[in-house]
């Protein structure tokens, strides 16, 4: 079942690389919170029950209902068009995206390792490339966010890989999240909507050596 | 004690924050002064102890957070006169200073931690309140920079905690599930290769935003340009030594395993592309904070090429960091009179300043012998030693290269604090440059003697303490 779940999670990303619209991006990273959300009620079944309850509370309420509630927000707040405007187009996003995936499944095939189920160390290298490869190739500055969100969520993934032996690990994972997003939806994004009108990453090319 | 010092900095924190009374503002922050003062103090006196069990005054430690106490007291007083001056709202003047004592705070915990979950905590909390003092002045611009900065820094900080999760996939080869580095240290022969190799990438990576190293540097030169100069003296050196310290610590364990060599050619790599780099910038640079924040990723380039020679590269390499700290920090805060004086930051609007400051003038001529490593700067002495390190170790073809950009990086330093020194600008209107107090360079010079003198000659206490931090690597 676990298994299921995260190969979904990696079909989300395929599914983001041909998105065309920004609320797709957002509804994708709610069913991610979601589908984490079933990944730690299967895998964290050694933890005590009060800290478990802590990490599904914060996988349901803040990655699937809370952020992409804050992000549709945003897009309303800010007038931010509904295209993702990517710098490529959408058949090579998914070929990249595809061989990110193709090349962490060949990458994870040659470790021997008894203590990690492999699944997991895909799921999260593959997600953290490919959130990388959206931020580049992205232009909008909220598509970035989301690129960055993605990221979080893999390295979540990863973190439930050794969350039996070290819940405390998982519980920092949660840390970073909130963290990260309080700072920089929270703020910032506020902030670059009120400042900026278009919020495009080619507004953001005025600091330079003068 | 250290649970005193952490709870009463948050709380100081927390009142600076809520506080709009200008007299309870002052006794706040100097309050903040003498705490961080006496909890030095306190750490001399309990050398070697372990606190709260995540805390340990061991030798690095200690001696980055005296250095730290040293700096903490000149820039808070500039960074009063720099908010009388700027008559700032007593909202803007509340967020600064509860901003900086988070940032102090959380910096000296994460030099004494031993714990590299623990030191990550306090480096994602240095983003949070560095990012407070970039967007300090609330333009377009400042904004642009904080936005720069926290993004990148999340990525790192993302970085640091997928490395933290390899290295304890490492460890459970081991056995263990203790992150703490002298529980890494005692399973040194057991930790699974394969892992500690993806670990000390992300780790390495994750902390070069903070270090200022490539890849991820970028973000620190927007940083200290856009945040207010006293603040900017934090970013370029107590900030700086920060990411050092995550990235030592971590090092002096990989440093015990197979991967020793391996570690150390990534290092070479970083830190000469970082030599590089700056090397490049600082010829084309004309804006003087970016100039002195391309100086700072030169000398940590220098640190780090100290660190992967090995041998008496070790002791010069922490000797350097310090001294580093006490010079960068001084022009840093110099900088902030000849903004007054010019109202400029391009070097092309600046010059002739020893007429119109002599004393400021002669701080800028010291910094920048020191910041080049001239002598009888301290910085020359530990340059040497690295130098001499990378020649012990056969790295000769390397420190050819090095040599030659390092005479790129004179050459370009000099002419621009030369022209800033000397050279008069045309058209200047000498009746709009204000009167400056040469008092309040008297900070900077005792910061830029600290450096000359440790160098020079370091007390015993001093070697000692290095001497101690460096026995954890192996020779």
């Amino acid at each position: 079942m676990t298994n299921v779940l995260l190969i979904i999670f990696i079909i989300s990303l395929l599914y983001v690389a041909i998105a065309n619209r920004i609320i797709t991006y957002v509804r994708v990273l709610a069913l991610q919170g979601s589908i984490l959300f079933g990944v730690t009620f299967l895998q964290l079944h050694e933890i005590q029950t009060w800290n478990l309850v802590l990490i599904l509370l914060e996988t349901i309420v803040f990655k699937a209902v809370a952020v992409p509630m804050f992000l549709g927000y945003l897009i309303k707040r800010n007038k931010i068009t509904r295209e993702s405007e990517p710098y490529l187009p959408h058949f090579i996003s998914l070929i990249i995206v595809t061989m990110i995936v193709v090349i962490t499944v060949l990458l994870a095939n040659s470790i021997q390792d008894t203590h990690l189920d492999k699944i997991f160390f895909i799921v999260s290298l593959s997600t953290l490339f490919t959130g990388l490869y959206f931020i580049a190739s992205r232009k909008k500055i909220i598509t970035h966010v989301m690129g960055y969100l993605m990221i979080e969520n893999g390295v979540f993934v990863l973190s439930l890989a050794v969350g039996n032996e070290m819940p405390n690990l998982v519980n920092l994972g949660i840390m970073l999240d909130v963290f990260a997003s309080v700072l920089i939806l929270g703020i910032f994004l506020n902030k670059i909507g009120d400042v900026f009108k278009d919020v495009d990453v080619d507004q953001l090319t005025n600091l330079k050596d003068y | 004690m250290t649970l005193i010092y952490l709870i009463c900095a948050f709380v100081l924190a927390g009142l600076l924050f809520i506080n709009r009374n200008t007299v309870f503002n002052y006794i706040l922050v100097i309050l903040y002064g003498i705490l961080q003062t006496g909890f030095s103090i306190y750490a001399c006196f309990h050398y070697k102890n372990t606190f709260l069990e995540y805390f340990s005054f061991d030798s690095l430690g200690l001696l980055l957070l005296v250095t730290l106490s040293i700096v903490t007291i000149p820039a808070l007083i500039h960074s009063y006169l720099y908010i009388k001056r700027h008559n700032e709202s007593q909202q803007s003047r509340a967020i600064y200073f509860s901003a900086i004592v988070i940032l102090l705070t959380s910096i000296s915990a994460a030099y004494l931690a031993n714990n590299i979950a623990v030191i990550w905590i306090f480096t994602e909390m240095t983003t949070l309140s560095a990012s407070m003092l970039i967007y300090h002045h609330r333009s377009k611009l400042a904004l642009e920079g904080t936005w720069k900065y926290v993004f990148i820094c999340a990525i790192s900080i993302t970085f640091v905690f997928i490395g933290i999760l390899f290295l304890s996939l490492s460890l459970q080869h081991a056995g263990s599930t203790d992150l703490s580095f002298a529980n890494l240290m005692a399973h040194k022969d057991q930790l699974n290769t394969f892992w500690l190799k993806l670990a000390f990438l992300f780790i390495f990576t994750g902390f070069t935003a903070k270090l200022g190293l490539v890849p991820m540097y970028t973000a620190g030169i927007d940083a200290k340009d856009k945040a207010p100069a006293p603040a900017g003296a934090l970013l370029a050196s107590v900030l700086m030594n920060l990411g050092f310290v995550g990235i030592y610590r971590f090092y002096a364990v990989i440093a015990h395993t197979s991967l020793f060599h391996w570690a150390n050619l990534i290092i070479f790599i970083a830190a000469f592309l970082s030599i590089f780099v700056a090397t490049v910038y600082m010829t084309k640079v004309i804006n003087i904070k970016r100039m002195l924040a391309y100086s700072g990723i030169e000398h940590m380039g220098i640190v780090m090429l100290g660190i992967a020679a090995g041998g008496i590269g070790y002791y010069a390499a922490i000797l350097h960091i310090v001294l580093h700290t006490f010079v960068k920090s001084s022009i840093f805060f110099q900088y902030n009179q000849l903004y007054r004086t010019f109202q400029s930051k391009s070097i092309q609007h600046v010059g002739n300043y020893f007429k119109y400051n002599p004393t400021g003038a002669i701080v800028l001529l010291i910094g920048f012998i020191s910041a080049t490593a001239m002598p009888p700067s301290g910085l020359f002495v530990s340059e040497f030693l690295i130098f001499k390190s990378l020649f012990d170790g056969n790295y000769i073809i390397l420190l050819i290269l090095v040599l030659l950009l390092l005479t790129i990086v004179i050459w370009a330093f000099g002419k621009n604090i030369l022209k800033i020194i000397f050279l008069p600008v045309p058209d200047i209107d000498e009746s709009k440059i204000p009167e400056i107090s040469p008092w309040e360079s008297l900070t900077q010079y005792i910061l830029l003697f600290t450096a000359i003198w440790l160098g020079l000659n370091p007390p015993a206490v001093f070697v000692r303490l290095i001497q101690d931090a460096v026995n954890i690597l192996p020779n």
